[in-house]
């Protein structure tokens, strides 16, 4: 058996999938990959379905080596750079790493969470229906455990082919401000708040983890007080306490909660606003269901056309990519072109 | 009384159904009542609900099923649901009062010009009922606590309150599943792990469940807390 083994990664480095279902009733957050998409992106490199479990590297990378064998990984998300033995692979290909040698991922570029999927999956028995790993519930990972230097992680036999391929597409180039769905309790803020909330700039604060991100910017003023009867809570709700400044919350958030939550992000924005680093600005717009549910379901395409967008790793290099201008210069033209058509 | 429920929006992938703003047995026993029939027969596209004190939160994929299509399909029973009553389970669990074990029992006392001994009195002769579970896993909020010691909570919280420990804050009342911060008054401490993750079941109680609380010599702890650690149960279940 082959195992991934962990030298060295930074402190909230995690195993996450999809998410853990149907907890939510025992208190239990449902966790699961803060970027989709780029865990979708990194699976389908090498093989695997979207959901499948992958290392989670949050602002900072790691040292990884392997036992028993060969692996096949992917590394994608955050501008995160990953190199064999010091040398640099070319962003968002299949990785082949052999016995003795070292994958070096460097630290969060151009946003916070990268992910390293690897050919077949851990071999990892899932707590309560997931490998996602949630520290309060002591559930996930290496038996409730973050990752941290000297963890061997067993995988599953890699039974792909095993040319290398590329994925040409960047969704990180998606702008605008972040769409939301006004509700559950818009009625608890006054008409002032509310008009705030969607023009004024907010600022993502240092207070950013997996459960929540703080956002600074002006105080959204409560129309009657900002104490509910704790009720149910739901990815990117942006609650806000007695403080007037909104906490957007994310994947590790509590099951219930007793602010009012002015709006809650649609969910085909989530992964661009989790991507947000601390100091960064942030815009809300009000979306309509509609859009809300064509962006769910164009997201939901995209993951599902992975696949298909792969592309051999010599195949780039043909001579049309290369005479587009220079050769480093043409590769980065040639992935964000394609980028672009993808995202849009 | 009859109460039309409110349909309120939670994004593209969620829809939270709200029988009332009280924390009463009644609303929460329409919560519960709606849970279980969409636990028996789930609508397409339904993902997971969940119950809380006076609403049921409902996730769903929205390229599966919506909102609108969800509401139609629970209008009609919402609104002539009979409320769920206490069907649940009944547990007993075993307390060490005071001391120790809990801190804050001769304080509380004190404030409502009572002896511990009556504290414990009225707090074990009443049923509680579990309205929800959340915050952490396995940490129940309990509903039924005699108002002659509800206690408002403290001023400065405690940043770490020992897993087990029975608390009271304002009228509500909780078992703590494991060490967390918490403002509320600790009367005592139970062996008993609500929530274990390496033990079958994991978590212990479900919403709608009922607690007793027996009070038992601190020379029993040891033993049993052993016995807790060991992967029993450790509370006794007295009906269900």
């Amino acid at each position: 058996m082959t195992s991934l083994v962990v030298k060295s990664c930074g402190p909230m480095t995690s195993l996450q999938d999809w998410g853990r279902i149907g907890y939510q009733r025992f208190g239990v957050s449902p966790s699961g990959a803060m970027d989709r998409r780029y865990l979708a992106m990194a699976n389908a490199l090498v093989g695997n379905a979207p959901e499948t479990a992958a290392v989670e590297f949050m602002n900072l990378g790691g040292i990884l080596t392997c036992e028993g064998g060969e692996l096949r990984l992917a590394l994608v998300g955050a501008g995160c750079t990953a190199s064999i033995n010091d040398v640099l692979v070319e962003p968002n290909t299949t990785i082949a790493l052999r016995e003795g040698n070292t994958l070096q991922v460097g630290h969060a570029r151009t946003g916070t969470f990268a992910y390293l999927a690897v050919a077949g999956g851990f071999l990892i028995e899932p707590q309560l229906g997931s490998l996602s790993f949630h520290p309060r519930s002591r559930l996930g990972g290496l038996k409730g455990e973050p990752l941290k230097a000297g963890d061997r992680l067993p995988c599953k036999p890699d039974k792909q082919d095993r040319a290398p391929m590329h994925l040409p597409l960047d969704p990180s180039q998606e702008t605008g401000p972040i769409r939301v769905m006004m509700g559950p309790q818009d009625d608890y803020f006054t008409e002032d708040a509310i008009r705030t909330f969607l023009s004024a700039e907010f600022v993502i604060s240092p207070q950013a983890d997996r459960m929540g991100f703080q956002l600074n910017g002006p105080q959204l003023e409560h129309a009657k007080g900002f104490n509910i009867v704790s009720d149910g809570i739901v990815d990117g709700h942006i609650q806000v306490p007695g403080s007037g400044l909104p906490i957007v919350l994310m994947r590790d958030r509590q099951t219930a909660g007793g602010y009012p939550k002015i709006a809650t992000i649609i969910s085909a924005d989530l992964a661009r606003f989790a991507q947000m680093r601390p100091g960064s600005p942030v815009r809300f717009r009000a979306a309509s269901r509609e859009e809300a549910v064509a962006a769910a379901r164009q997201m939901k395409e995209w993951i599902a056309a992975l696949p298909s967008a792969l592309v051999p790793l010599r195949f780039d290099l043909t001579t049309e990519h290369l005479l587009s201008t220079n050769l480093i210069g043409g590769m980065v033209d040639a992935l964000s072109h394609k980028a672009s058509d993808h995202s849009a | 009384m009859v109460q039309t429920p409110r349909f309120l929006p939670c994004g593209d992938s969620a829809l939270t159904v709200e029988f009332g703003s009280a924390i009463d047995p009644e609303l929460n026993g329409k919560v519960l009542a709606l849970d279980a029939l969409l636990r028996a027969s789930p609508p397409v596209g339904l993902i997971e609900t969940v119950p809380t004190y006076r609403s049921l939160t409902l996730q769903f994929d929205p390229t599966v099923t919506d909102y609108e299509a969800l509401i139609r399909q629970i209008e009609g029973v919402a609104r002539d649901l009979q409320p769920q009553s206490s069907t649940g389970t009944r547990w007993r669990v075993p307390v060490v009062y005071g001391g120790e074990y809990g801190v804050d029992l001769e304080d509380v006392a004190q404030r409502h010009s009572l002896t511990p001994s009556q504290v414990i009195e009225i707090h074990s002769n009443a049923v509680y009922r579990i309205y929800m579970i959340g915050f952490l896993p396995g940490f129940a909020y309990l509903g039924g606590l005699d108002p002659r010691i509800a206690t408002s909570r403290r001023t400065q919280p405690r940043l770490k309150v020992p897993s087990g420990s029975i608390m009271i804050g304002g009228e509500q009342a909780g078992i703590v599943p494991m060490e967390m911060p918490s403002g509320w008054h600790l009367l005592g401490r139970t062996p008993v792990l609500s929530y274990a993750p390496e033990r079958d079941p994991v978590f212990l109680f479900t919403t709608g469940d009922e607690i007793v609380f027996e009070p038992i010599d601190s020379a029993r702890w040891d033993a049993l807390e052993k016995a807790a650690l060991a992967g029993e149960s450790v509370a006794e279940r007295v009906r269900g």
